[in-house]
């Protein structure tokens, strides 16, 4: 390999060969810098990745127009109740993204988080699962979850059935009394649920849309029973009512945001100083600390606002980062790190691109198939209990209607394929925000929030722009 | 004259009461391009799929480096340094050449994908076979030429210090241009010691770049000759009968399999 000209050298001389332009890897030995990362982007949107960019700017778009409808809409009481309306969207889509990069889909997600929470709301106000479901549901419940961690042994899954076993060894060890332990077996549960649909899925052999087609009806029926046919309220249990409902002190706040903004700084530079020393493709110094100024200032004027008094009440003030919002981004950056940076995301990747190449690669198809299911239904129940808590009970229909949809919805306003191989976590919270500010902005208005049907028109209309771009820059990666 | 690196003597192979495969003896030499020509039915796809370990052989002998080697196993064939590119490339379309080379065989450190080391590797493995026509190792497949897919595919196959390689109809759907470019690195991997069998319709393409040719003829091998012995023409009759002039089946043969 030549070594590249200077940069400087724009014309070349005659000894300098003129395949800059082309081969020999000359993208990889330049190093962006900013202008260059602007350029480069421009030509990925143009050449039909889009990214989150359209999300981004329907957003924006967004904001202004309820800003018009009402000035409390930028207040920071609303800014602060936003988190808790659209937490438990943004993280059924988080793990919805996991199994829509493989081109299926989950359409039991949101009931699923629904059962989940419905496990735990009962065993916690029963004192015990066992003393609030009759002996056989019991029995039946527990017989499944140390089925589902067999199965997922037998399918060489490991984490999966772990977590199923950790919530079975809870359950019979009484602790589900408690709130915490309890939502530990609802997220186990959703593990094993999932367990059970991925097999049936990858393994039997049914399409996942009617797979879980059923499920998202079986289960509604469940939560019935398991609450015998009674709501139950979650506002009395502290922990569980915080998730949408309390906020970080305004020091564990800047804690947080010090501790994530120093982990991007120091893997990004690590890693463009690594590119720079061993002559690998990497962006310029200056980009990097480009980037991460423009995060690090945003981050810091949305702590700021957010750790103000937000209660015009000044004897009772709410303040602080919403563990709604800090949760969801806590859980999106495991699951890009999940995908980016191990096998098990790579092969996922490759599967939704192309699943007979990651067969002949060598690649057990099925298992990973399996693990993105019980990812997807264990992160779903996550959801579920940030949807109770944010509805303040586990009512009848809990995880049913259009949750489900408007999770799929977020995940493909946000950038996300349903052909499978092309999404991001990142597109789950980008797209819930987007969903859950429509009924927020017309709320605010009371002429409009009389109206249900214009939330869920203008919704439905966003949704189509989403889907009319991600036809459309598939159509343009095509031709070019 | 080198050894044959991969032996195959006499193998049988049955679908059923169809004899698909008759005491078929198939060498490939190091350093040389054999090319397995055949019509639709001959046998050819059956008789790599038994060499790539996805059917099983009812009788025969298959020798590595001369000493028997079973090969029940896609992953047997791989361990013992022989690979396979299909017609249908198996390459994810959205993930970059550096991961499809090495999808399934990812370097780790520290169980995290070691990104920059596959980087590196997957620079030097298509340096060392002079392709230039790859502006960034970083780029999508899906952003690439049918040609530059192709290159992908063989670069992916002989990044695993492979000594043989099937190339599946490798310049099926490319143009003029592009096939020039495969073929050209065809015969680089030839000249850098490996194994390379073509197997290929494009009679062409065949005479140009291989240098010994075997001619499949309902299951069996109606000739091994040298391409520098034999014309186009003569390579056609061998595919459609089965013999030309004084090569390849005896006429009464010929007539019998049929």
């Amino acid at each position: 390999m030549t070594a590249p000209p200077p940069p400087g050298s724009a014309a070349p001389s005659a000894a300098v060969p003129t395949e800059r332009d082309h081969g020999s890897f000359s993208l990889d030995i330049e190093r962006p810098g900013p202008r260059d990362a602007v350029r480069a982007y421009v030509t990925r949107i143009r050449s039909g990745d889009p990214g989150a960019l359209p999300s981004v700017l329907g957003l924006i778009v967004l904001v202004i127009i309820f800003n018009q409808i009402s000035g409390r809409f930028l207040g920071k009481a609303n800014i602060g109740n936003l988190p808790g309306q659209g937490a438990y969207i943004a993280i059924i889509a988080l793990g919805l993204v996991f199994v829509l990069l493989l081109g299926e889909i989950d359409l039991a997600a949101g009931t699923t988080g629904g059962l989940a929470a419905a496990y735990a709301a009962q065993a916690v106000f029963a004192g015990g699962l066992h003393k609030g479901v009759p002996g056989l549901f019991y029995g039946i419940t527990l017989a499944l979850l140390i089925g589902a961690a067999l199965l997922g042994f037998y399918m060489r899954l490991i984490s999966g059935p772990i977590l199923v076993v950790v919530g079975a060894v809870l359950l019979l060890s009484g602790a589900d009394k408690h709130v915490i332990p309890a939502l530990i077996i609802s997220v186990s549960i959703g593990a094993a649920i999932g367990i059970f649909t991925g097999w049936l899925v990858a393994k039997v052999g049914i399409p996942s849309f009617i797979v879980t087609l059923a499920l998202f009806l079986a289960w509604q029926g469940v939560v019935l029973y398991i609450l015998n046919s009674q709501p139950i309220n979650v506002v009395q249990y502290g922990f569980w009512n915080g998730l949408a409902n309390d906020n970080m002190s305004p020091t564990w706040g800047w804690v947080y945001l010090v501790v994530l903004l120093l982990g991007y700084l120091g893997y990004t530079l690590s890693r463009a100083l690594r590119a720079r020393r061993r002559e690998l493709a990497g962006d310029a110094i200056s980009l990097v600390l480009i980037r991460f100024a423009a995060i690090a200032a945003v981050g810091i004027v949305v702590v700021a606002f957010l750790n103000q008094n937000r209660n015009p009440n000044p004897t009772a003030p709410i303040r602080g980062v919403p563990w709604a919002a800090a949760v969801p981004i806590g859980l999106m950056i495991l699951c890009t790190l999940a995908l980016t940076k191990t096998t098990w995301g790579r092969h996922l990747f490759a599967i939704g691109g192309n699943a007979e190449a990651a067969r002949r690669a060598g690649i057990d198809v099925t298992r990973i198939r399996i693990t993105a299911f019980t990812v997807s239904s264990a992160i779903a129940a996550i959801g579920g209990a940030f949807l109770a808590s944010q509805q303040g009970s586990v009512n009848l229909s809990i995880g049913a209607g259009n949750i489900l949809l408007f999770a799929v919805a977020a995940a493909v306003i946000g950038g996300t394929s349903l052909f499978g191989g092309r999404g991001k976590p990142r597109d789950a919270i980008i797209g819930a925000l987007v969903i859950s500010i429509i009924p927020n902005g017309l709320g605010l208005k009371p002429s409009l929030a009389i109206h249900p049907e214009y939330q869920q028109i203008i919704t439905g209309l966003v949704l189509l722009l989403a889907a009319a771009v991600d036809a459309l820059s598939r159509r343009r990666a095509r031709q070019s | 004259m080198p050894e044959p690196v991969l032996q195959i003597k006499g193998l049988n192979k049955s679908f059923g009461p169809v004899h698909v495969l008759q005491d078929v003896d198939f060498d490939v030499y190091p350093g040389e391009v054999t090319a397995l020509v055949g019509d639709n039915g001959a046998g050819k796809s059956t008789l790599v799929k038994c060499i790539a370990g996805i059917n099983s052989i009812d009788s025969g002998e298959i020798l590595w480096e001369g000493k028997p080697a079973t090969l029940n196993d896609p992953r047997a064939a791989a361990a013992l340094g022989i690979e396979f590119v299909y017609q249908d490339l198996a390459l994810a379309d959205n993930l970059d050449i550096t991961q499809n080379m090495f999808l399934g065989r990812e370097i780790r450190r520290f169980g995290v994908l070691d990104d920059g080391q596959m980087e590196k590797k997957a620079r030097e493995a298509l340096s060392s076979l002079s392709v230039r026509t790859v502006r960034s190792v970083r780029q999508v497949v899906a952003s690439l030429s049918g040609g530059q897919r192709q290159t992908v595919a063989i670069a992916k196959a002989v990044l695993w210090n492979s000594k043989v390689v099937f190339l599946d109809e490798p310049t099926a759907a490319l143009g003029v241009a592009q096939t020039r470019q495969v073929l050209d690195l065809v015969r680089r991997l030839a000249d850098q010691g490996l194994g390379v069998v073509l197997i290929s319709h494009n009679m062409n393409d065949v005479v140009e770049v291989s240098d010994r040719i075997v001619a499949l003829y309902l299951g069996k091998v109606a000739a091994e000759v040298m391409a520098k012995d034999v014309t186009t023409t003569q390579v056609v009759e061998l595919i459609t009968a089965g013999r030309t002039g004084n090569i390849g089946l005896a006429a009464a043969a010929a007539d019998q399999i049929i």
